[in-house]
């Protein structure tokens, strides 16, 4: 039996990793991809967390799941208007980069 | 306040009502013809309204705060006052939006304001993580779209991806948080949580500082609606880069939305952390007022300084929340629900101005608005009260929201931060004055068209949230009350 505590820290270090992605990379897709990690590093948590919380109570109850079923649909419908907003950005300025989105400043 | 029972079905009435406007708008949208099509405006405009309607007379929220649909949804004064701010704020934004000739898919743009309207009406009364994320969402997204909805314009789909970057990035961080005050208390109920927290929901009791730590990684989600330092980077951007109608809704609804989520959640939650999140709030205060103020000043673009300005605006409001975790009862949530009734109606009518300017003469830069007065006075004049009140001048609502919110930070002891307040506003009555300078500047000869033309919803618009700048102001005590009846709901730890 793995204890919560392994969950946890694979869940930290995916949040983490996902996180360095979003800062790091400078490619509009690159920064969609870390932030799914971060999203899938929530989802392990909910899960690993749920089945504490299963074990330790008597009565059972779905909440965790629902959460981590809910972030699913709401991921996907992100990552759907992220891509189209990068294709709309890339056929005005025939770049994807981040960096080179520099028209807004000051 | 009306009857004491209320079906779960009559209370959320007015969400779908706002649904079943969305679908309309986008039915009407495709069988009537491009002439008709300029209407769609008044539509949205005239379903807000009868949606508003049916949340008095029907939605109206039992005397004693509930909860429905399995605890998802809490009906209390603050989801009611927050509903009615959210559909003003779309309304004036319906109006603004028509006569666009820009705008390719009006329909589209109308239906999918709405379904964010949607969106933070459930922010508003979301009693329950889950659907406090679903709710956050369901904003944020069609948000994203409206941002980058100018698809020939380089700098509006630019604004809608840099939204779009930012708000993903910091709803993951919050979200995160969220997963981990569930591990630790085994409920998604936000008015649980606090119990689970010292052991009480049959799992042991969670060490402080993992409390604060999730704390921290929630605050970071609120603090990018709301705009506040150092969350604040996409603002400038976006604002500049999307419709100028849309900035008008993100810096008043959906600030709005953002800030009642944060009182909810802050008192509910972590009532016990009261003291440590008062600080946190505090210094994103300080940072947002300081932030902001200081550089607006060097703004060249009326969108860029009036998004500067909103950070800054952020600020004082945020003393408000401040004030209640160092324990100013409930003056502090009124001071803060006022200011944002205040800034609902001043920023819509700035917004609104630099939208009919920017549409009738192609610019957004400060130095074109030289002797608008001339040429637009009545815009001028709306624009001169709405800077008036952004500054904080009496007899205006920006006024009074100023005064009740250092009053309250003042009565929780946090003069230190209320004097902090008062010197950011004095620099920033400086570049609002200048605005109002360079509008009421002679021009030597007037370039283009004069007098402009003004559409008739525009002026409806404009009108309005002028009136509602001095409405607001002059009679202060009905607004302030309505402001405190949505308080006292939200205070539940003391």
């Amino acid at each position: 039996m793995i204890p919560l505590s392994w969950y946890l820290m694979l869940a930290a270090a995916l949040f983490a990793i996902g996180l360095f992605g979003v800062l790091a990379r400078r490619n509009a897709v690159a920064v969609l991809l870390g932030i799914e990690l971060m999203l899938n590093a929530v989802n392990i948590n909910l899960l690993a967390f749920w089945h504490r919380s299963q074990q330790l109570s008597a009565e059972p109850h779905v909440t965790g799941l629902v959460f981590a079923a809910i972030v699913f649909a709401v991921a996907a419908a992100e990552t759907a208007v992220a891509l189209a907003l990068i294709i709309s950005v890339y056929r005005r300025r025939d770049t994807v980069v981040v960096d080179e989105l520099d028209l807004l400043r000051g | 306040m009306g009857n004491g029972d209320i079906s779960p079905l009559t209370a959320v009435l007015p969400e779908l009502g706002l649904l079943a406007l969305a679908a309309i708008i986008l039915v009407l949208d495709l069988f009537w013809d491009r002439k008709a099509r300029a209407n769609l405006g008044w539509v949205t405009a005239g379903g807000l309204l009868l949606v508003a309607v049916l949340s008095v007379f029907m939605a109206q929220p039992p005397e004693t705060p509930t909860l429905i649909w399995g605890g998802m949804l809490r009906l209390d004064g603050a989801s009611f006052v927050f509903r009615m701010i959210f559909l003003a704020g779309a309304a004036i934004t319906a109006l603004m939006v028509s006569e666009n000739q820009r705008l390719s898919a009006q329909g589209e743009f109308y239906a999918l304001m709405l379904v964010s309207t949607l969106g933070m009406s459930l922010m508003a009364s979301a009693a329950d993580l889950v659907m406090l994320y679903l709710a956050i969402e369901t904003t944020s997204i069609p948000l994203y779209i409206l941002s980058g909805f100018l698809l020939r314009d380089q700098k509006s789909v630019e604004a809608g991806l840099k939204y779009l970057l930012y708000g993903a990035m910091t709803s993951a961080v919050m979200l995160y948080g969220f997963s981990l005050l569930y591990g630790f208390t085994g409920t998604t109920q936000i008015y649980d949580i606090a119990a689970g927290f010292s052991g009480q929901n049959g799992l042991p009791a969670v060490y402080p500082a993992a409390v604060i730590g999730a704390m921290l990684l929630v605050l970071v989600g609120f603090g990018f609606k709301v705009s506040a330092a150092p969350f604040h980077f996409w603002a400038p951007d976006v604002y500049e880069g999307a419709p100028t109608a849309v900035a008008g809704f993100l810096s008043t609804a959906s600030k709005a939305a953002g800030f009642v989520v944060l009182m909810r959640v802050l008192s509910a939650a972590f009532s016990d952390q009261a003291l440590v999140w008062s600080g946190v709030v505090a210094a994103l205060s300080i940072g947002s007022m300081v932030v902001g103020n200081f550089l607006a000043l060097a703004q060249k673009n009326i969108k860029r300084l009036l998004a500067y300005s909103s950070i800054a605006q952020a600020g004082y409001m945020l003393i408000g929340v401040a004030a209640a975790g160092a324990g100013g009862e409930s003056l502090p949530y009124t001071a803060t629900t006022y200011y944002l009734l205040a800034y609902l109606a001043t920023n819509l009518a700035a917004f609104g101005v630099v939208a009919a300017v920017s549409r009738l003469t192609g610019s957004e830069q400060i130095a074109d608005y030289r002797g608008l007065n001339q040429r637009a006075p009545g815009l001028s004049l709306a624009l001169a009260v709405a800077v008036l009140s952004l500054g904080g001048i009496p007899p205006f609502a920006g006024f009074f929201g100023k005064v009740v919110v250092f009053a309250s930070g003042i009565q929780a002891g946090l003069t230190w931060l209320v004097i902090i307040g008062i010197l950011n506003a004095v620099v920033g009555l400086y570049y609002y004055l200048t605005v109002l300078r360079v509008v009421y500047q002679r021009a030597e000869e007037v370039e283009g068209e004069t007098p402009l033309a003004i559409p008739a919803a525009w002026k409806t618009a404009a009108v309005l949230s002028a009136a509602g700048i001095v409405a607001i102001g002059v009679l202060f005590l009905p607004w302030y009350n309505l402001s405190m009846q949505a308080a006292s709901s939200l205070l539940t730890f003391r």
